[in-house]
């Protein structure tokens, strides 16, 4: 990981200097990840740590894990961490950041937990403006039970518990997180982003940082919103995965930002 | 401190706030409503948390999480309220951090009444949650004795890092009567080596969680809990006895059953029957032993309870059956007269006469 650059010393001997380009973020554990090949939870684990290392907040930060695929999210960072009950994250992480309220404290939820049994936990959350960062994977699917229908999957698809397809006129509609949640005056920071190609993951890590700076800045409820992909449950290839996240997910699900605070778009005028 | 006129509800609020109770969680719900609201104004006041969830499934979670970074914290509930809040229960005993849980029991199943009851007793000793724990269960019976149970709770539940229920019927939480509060303890703002806090330097994350991924990790953690809970069946027991010595037959109560079966033990020692009342003030650890040792010499036992007879089955795993168990009480939230209890130890007494 790391590249070569020769210089001239003073006495004009060549000299290596190791000049370190990339290395694991130190708020990322060693340990390697459970997920699936092709699947975008590394790369939002890896935008998460990176921000954290960024704003100086792994000795601050408290991780509170979902049940679902990232339920041992708490192994692949180096940051303290605790493990919610199915879809009570946003609770758990209000019970902590209100006795600790120096601390950093973030959910990291997929769409069954946060969108379906954890709903009413992640409204309060952001009604009473807890200052908290919550990351929200949205992959349209339950990923660990084995791909079942969420309330994130889009009309017409095919799960194991919808095979014909969603069927709109029995099991409803799509739920727009990002736009919901973006009505509630608590709200400070609430944006969808997508993982599925190298300029929209950068467009994901500075929203995640904003996120961050949101909570550091005592302005309310956060939220980042990551468009993601599932090739094992959708039954596709990484690559083709990431293709139908394109061009089915976003049209579902418009990128934006749906709540920026104005202390949020001054700070980023300044910058 | 001089004792002062106090209903339930507010000196177990009051008692929480002296002992250094740092954090409040709950959901409004009769009987146990006063607390909330004392809380709510109480704690704010002391730079202490306070807040009003969305639900009591919110309440219990956020009572989960400010366990795990280590501050003393409580909530507090009625019958519905607790089957809501079995979740969090439940992770909370397998992520053994510290936690107390009030329950002012009142009439179920469903939505029930707001009559006080005990009907919550097999729940919060012996189902408080999916898996194998059981949350030390206390019983007060007077409001002081719940102001000094309320300090013990905290403790308890710290030395243990497990739950600690106070358990009561609605009339312990709705009724006056004269107590003394202690004096007050500032919050203690220093956390525990486990608890989350952010690293803030140590060279290692705290993890708190209830996942133990195969047989055998799980397996090996149920065999630690189960050695904790011995711990506490070993040291934690305790109980009351009125007039147990020379008993020929002994009444098993709690709460406000004990204290109406405390007036009829009065009344019919005056008639000369040897009634005494062994009161468990721990249900969970349940004072088996005591209870064997008194069926040595005590050929029958009558349990009193607000409910169908709970409690009575514990009685009688103690008693052993070559003893007569007999039950009085009933659900639906009705408090048994001093009269019904005599009338039946009466009845209780003749046939043991008759067979001696």
């Amino acid at each position: 990981m790391t590249a070569l650059a020769f210089q001239r010393s003073e006495k004009k001997i060549l000299k290596p200097i190791e000049k370190l380009v990339y290395e694991r973020p130190h708020s990322l554990d060693e340990n390697h990840t459970h997920y699936c090949p092709g699947c975008t939870h590394g790369i939002a684990h890896r935008l998460i740590a990176e921000v954290l290392d960024e704003l100086g907040l792994q000795e601050k930060a408290i991780l509170v894990a979902p049940v679902g695929c990232a339920v041992l999210a708490y192994n692949y960072f180096d940051v303290d961490g605790a493990e919610a009950a199915h879809g009570r994250a946003p609770a758990m992480a209000t019970g902590l950041k209100r006795v600790n309220p120096d601390s950093v404290v973030f959910t990291y939820q997929g769409d069954g937990d946060l969108a379906s049994i954890g709903i009413a936990e992640v409204i309060h959350t952001a009604v009473r403006g807890e200052n908290i960062t919550v990351i929200f994977i949205n992959n349209a699917i339950y990923g660990m039970t084995g791909g079942q229908m969420a309330p994130t999957t889009i009309p017409g698809q095919v799960t194991t518990s919808s095979p014909n397809g969603r069927d709109t006129a029995q099991t409803g509609y799509p739920m727009q997180i990002a736009e919901l949640l973006s009505g509630l005056p608590g709200t400070a920071y609430s944006v969808r982003r997508s993982l599925h190609d190298t300029r929209h993951i950068i467009q994901a890590k500075k929203a995640i940082r904003t996120a961050f700076e949101a909570q550091l800045q005592e302005l309310g409820f956060s939220i980042v919103e990551l468009l993601s992909s599932c090739p094992t449950n959708w039954g596709m290839t990484p690559i083709k995965a990431l293709d139908w996240a394109r061009d089915n997910m976003i049209p579902q699900y418009p990128l934006g930002d749906y709540k920026v605070v104005d202390e949020l778009k001054k700070k980023r005028r300044n910058r | 401190m001089a004792k002062e006129l106090l209903k339930g509800n507010v000196a177990i609020a009051e008692a929480a706030i002296r002992a250094g109770c740092e954090a409040y969680f709950g959901y409004p719900i009769t009987p146990q409503t006063e607390i909330l609201e004392h809380l709510a104004k109480r704690m704010p006041e002391l730079g202490r948390v306070f807040l009003q969830a969305e639900s009591e499934v919110a309440a219990v979670n956020m009572v989960y999480g400010a366990a795990c970074a280590g501050a003393r914290v409580m909530t507090s509930s009625s019958s519905p309220g607790i089957s809501l809040m079995q979740e969090g229960i439940s992770y909370i005993a397998s992520s053994e951090v510290p936690a107390v849980f009030v329950d002012v029991m009142r009439g179920g199943p469903g939505l029930g009444n707001i009559q006080p009851t005990q009907s919550d007793y097999n729940q919060v000793t012996k189902t408080a949650g999916h898996g194998d724990f059981h949350p030390i269960v206390l019983a007060p019976a007077t409001i002081q004795e719940a102001i000094d149970l309320m300090a013990l709770s905290f403790d308890l539940a710290e030395k243990y890092r497990t739950l600690v229920f106070m358990a009561l019927d609605g009339a312990i939480g709705q009724m006056m009567e004269p107590a003394e509060l202690p004096p007050m303890q500032e919050v203690r703002r220093e956390r525990p080596s486990w608890a989350l806090t952010g690293k803030q330097g140590r060279d290692h994350k705290n993890i708190v969680t209830s996942l133990y991924l195969g047989a055998e990790p799980l397996t090996k953690f149920n065999a630690k809990l189960q050695a904790k809970l011995a711990e506490i069946e070993a040291n934690e027991i305790r109980y009351d006895e009125l007039l147990t010595d020379d008993a020929q037959l002994l009444i098993t109560a709690y709460g406000t059953a004990a204290r109406v079966a405390q007036t009829a033990v009065k009344r019919l020692r005056q008639e000369n029957i040897p009634v005494g009342l062994f009161r468990p003030i721990t249900l969970w650890p349940f004072p088996t032993e005591r209870l064997g040792q008194l069926a040595g010499r005590v050929p029958a036992f009558l349990s009193v309870e607000m409910n169908a007879g709970q409690m009575i089955h514990d009685v009688r795993e103690a008693v052993g059956r070559t003893v007569t168990v007999d039950f009085l009480g009933q659900p639906g939230g009705v408090i048994p007269l001093p009269e019904e209890i005599e009338d039946k130890v009466r009845q209780m007494w003749l046939k043991l006469e008759a067979v001696a």
